[in-house]
């Protein structure tokens, strides 16, 4: 049992440290959940992606590094502790990018990796509508076949990030005669901007259009832009939501970069005498270090040859809910300021908000703990 | 990296658990906690003979230490089953003894390894009490860089987990080593005692939610399993999660323990804030949906409801460990 990283990642470390270092913005980029925001955001990606760090998993002919879960995690650790601006290509990258290369054809991922990888093309997930929330096998938007393809008729909704995005994927109901929900879903990409589709952005909390709905009207899907066999899109899904689940899409580094800020924020601004504040921040370090932890073990095992299955679920609920604990502790650092909107501690708090909602909720997670980790009956949801 | 246990490492602890769960453990609390530490002391020799003891102690004393990683194995194992004694003071003296050197750890330190001495002690900032020092065969006692064999257990108080008694050593005793070692070697062996009794407090959660698990499955009520209701999984989900997020933090402050890195007490102050209080919220589950009948003493149930707090607070309070956390 140890701790010791391989010469191959910590030369991954050290290079992206001082790419990091003569790179990221001196100043913060404005919020990526507004349009300006997103155009800086999209440059900042196709910085990244020249120096080849916009995917470090991906294999290197797709312009990634080739790098295990371990340089992965490594370059995490480094680009969050580095300031550098959040990730306007995650959807794409930690989510369509893992199904492609799973159950994707050649072509698809030579089309489609590329242009992510540079920021070229953002993506959009299409999961959610307004009746197929939580749960999602209950969507109802179709796509009917036609020659050459499929046309897409429907609404999807909580669509993040589709306000300003350039295509979308997600699972359509290809068979409505199917025995069971689940069945007769197929999982399709399309533009945002064909003809047929009307975004619709959804201002959330703080104001900002952070998410969309999508209306479909007979939109053409050509059939090379299906993945996997029609008819198994829940499967391809499913994998997708483990991947988002699991490793990839919260990392250890972007909690411990901030459990850093707040101590910082602490040792500044906070008052010796106020003991439940001081735990609180202690909470925080401890939280950053478990997760880290928890993360490299979870690591290990992959790279041992294991599936990483329903403790995934352990990993959301834990990561969701230490971000909004962590934020809260900063604003009550920040006392009055605390209100003052627009600032980093604000923001990443209104981002943290959504966390033990999004991705399947906190509840779904801790009905698949209690079902597949513990054993526990099935019952009412 | 591999941060994993090896299989020899998860050997090692299916051994201990199939050991323990074959002794009747409830039967040999009972007796302990009645004042009889015969079937108690019988235990710890079979605990021994399996390498448990000699694993905080050097070879050079007939050990096979110190070795962190396989000493929390063990120790999640002893929680688990709940063994009564001074388990986290036994395994903290062999490192204690270790560090003073010279004629206390020769006459003491093979008696450890082999398990025909068990000890107790208290430290400079680790609270007042020696637990279980009325079964130990020696008490020590360090203040500031003295270390002194305490002349008897002293005043003692019942304590909230009746499978454990707590003394103040009788004040003065027999000096028996002095220096700026002491300093350093009572350090180490806060460490110890603070990791095992943070795996000491993971087992018993371990096994309190185990035992919740099993129950809810087939107590029914209004025609169903308990556990069939969403309240009660989400519940037994969060409990599952402090546990599973307190358990990498324990090996990782072992790594360190064992690599001697200058972290080693924050990672420590660490696993021992988070096993406990997940130790403790397991109980509080295990309570709650027991329903009343785990509020009595007719569940064996109650020997792990009743060890989870003290756990919780012995060798580093939550409060303690935060502020350990932050001064790094």
């Amino acid at each position: 049992m140890d701790l010791e990283q391989t010469a191959r990642t910590e030369a991954l470390r050290t290079e992206a440290r001082t790419w990091l270092r003569e790179h990221v913005p001196a100043r913060p980029l404005p919020s990526l959940e507004t349009e300006e925001g997103f155009a800086a955001h999209r440059e900042w990606e196709a910085l990244l992606h020249s120096g080849r760090w916009s995917a470090v998993s991906w294999p290197e002919e797709y312009g990634g590094r080739g790098a295990d879960l371990f340089g992965w995690l490594a370059f995490e650790e480094e680009y969050w502790a580095a300031g550098a601006p959040g990730r306007v290509s995650q959807n794409g990258v930690s989510l369509l990018a893992p199904t492609l290369l799973a159950h994707g054809t050649a072509g698809q991922r030579a089309r489609v990796l590329g242009p992510m990888a540079s920021g070229e093309v953002i993506w959009a997930q299409a999961w959610s509508e307004p009746e197929a929330g939580s749960d999602l096998a209950a969507l109802r938007s179709r796509a009917v076949r036609t020659e050459g393809g499929w046309l897409l008729s429907g609404q999807k909704t909580w669509s993040s990030r589709a306000a300003f995005a350039d295509r979308a994927f997600g699972i359509f109901r290809t068979d409505p005669g199917a025995a069971k929900p689940h069945q007769g879903l197929t999982y399709l990409m399309f533009g945002l901007r064909d003809p047929g589709v009307t975004v619709r952005p959804i201002g959330r909390l703080d104001g900002k259009p952070a998410f969309a709905e999508i209306f479909l009207d007979e939109v053409f899907v050509p059939d090379k832009d299906v993945i996997g066999e029609p008819g198994q899109g829940w499967r391809i899904a499913m994998s997708a939501t483990g991947d988002e689940r699991g490793l990839t899409l919260r990392s250890p580094g972007r909690f411990m970069a901030a459990a850093d800020r707040l101590t910082e924020l602490w040792r500044r601004a906070g008052d010796p005498a106020d003991t439940a504040l001081r735990d609180r921040v202690a909470d925080a370090v401890i939280g950053a270090r478990a997760y880290q932890l928890f993360t490299a073990a979870s690591a290990s095992r992959f790279a041992a040859g294991a599936a990483l299955g329903p403790e995934s679920s352990l990993n959301k609920v834990f990561w969701s809910r230490y971000d909004i604990a962590l934020h809260e502790t900063a604003l009550d650092l920040l006392g009055p300021e605390a209100e003052v909107a627009d600032t980093p501690w604000a923001e990443g708090y209104v981002f943290a908000l959504a966390g033990p909602i999004y991705a399947g909720t906190n509840e779904i997670q801790r009905d698949i703990i209690a079902e597949r980790l513990l054993g526990l009956p099935k019952g009412r949801r | 990296m591999r941060f994993l246990l090896t299989d020899e490492q998860r050997e090692f602890g299916r051994s201990l658990d199939a050991l323990l769960g074959a002794a009747d453990t409830p039967a040999v609390l009972r007796a302990w906690a009645a004042g009889d530490h015969g079937p108690g002391r019988a235990l710890w020799g079979r605990l021994a003979d399996a390498g448990v003891f000699a694993l905080a102690v050097p070879e050079a004393y007939g050990g096979v230490g110190p070795l962190p990683v396989e000493a929390t194995v063990a120790c999640v194992e002893l929680g688990r089953h709940a063994v009564p004694g001074p388990l986290a003071e036994t395994l903290a003296a062999g490192v204690l003894l270790a560090g003073a050197g010279g004629p206390v750890a020769e006459e003491w330190l093979p008696g450890i390894a082999s398990g025909t001495a068990m000890v107790s002690l208290t430290l400079e900032g680790s609270g007042p009490y020696a637990s279980d020092a009325d079964a130990a065969d020696a008490v020590f006692t360090v203040t500031g860089d003295e270390l002194r064999l305490a002349a008897g257990p002293g005043e003692s108080s019942a304590s909230a987990d009746p499978a454990r008694r707590l003394f103040r050593p009788e004040p003065g005793g027999a000096p028996v080593a002095k220096g700026p070692a002491i300093r350093a070697a009572a350090r180490a062996a806060g460490d110890t005692a603070a990791l095992a009794t943070a795996a000491l407090a993971l087992g018993c959660g371990e096994e309190l939610l185990r035992a919740t698990v099993a129950y809810v499955k087939q107590r029914t009520q209004f025609g169903v399993p308990v556990g069939s209701f969403q309240a009660v999984k989400h519940r037994l989900a969060d409990t599952l999660l402090g546990l599973e997020f307190a358990r990498p933090l324990l090996y990782g402050a072992a790594v360190e323990l064992a690599e001697g890195s200058p972290g080693a007490g924050a990672a420590v102050a660490a696993a021992k804030v988070t096993a406990g209080e997940a130790g403790y919220a397991a109980a509080r589950t295990a309570l709650q949906l027991h329903g009343a009948v785990g509020y009595t003493e007719e569940l064996d149930l109650a020997w792990w409801l009743r060890r989870a707090r003290p756990l919780r607070d012995a060798w580093g309070t939550p409060s303690v460990c935060r502020a350990r956390v932050l001064a790094g």
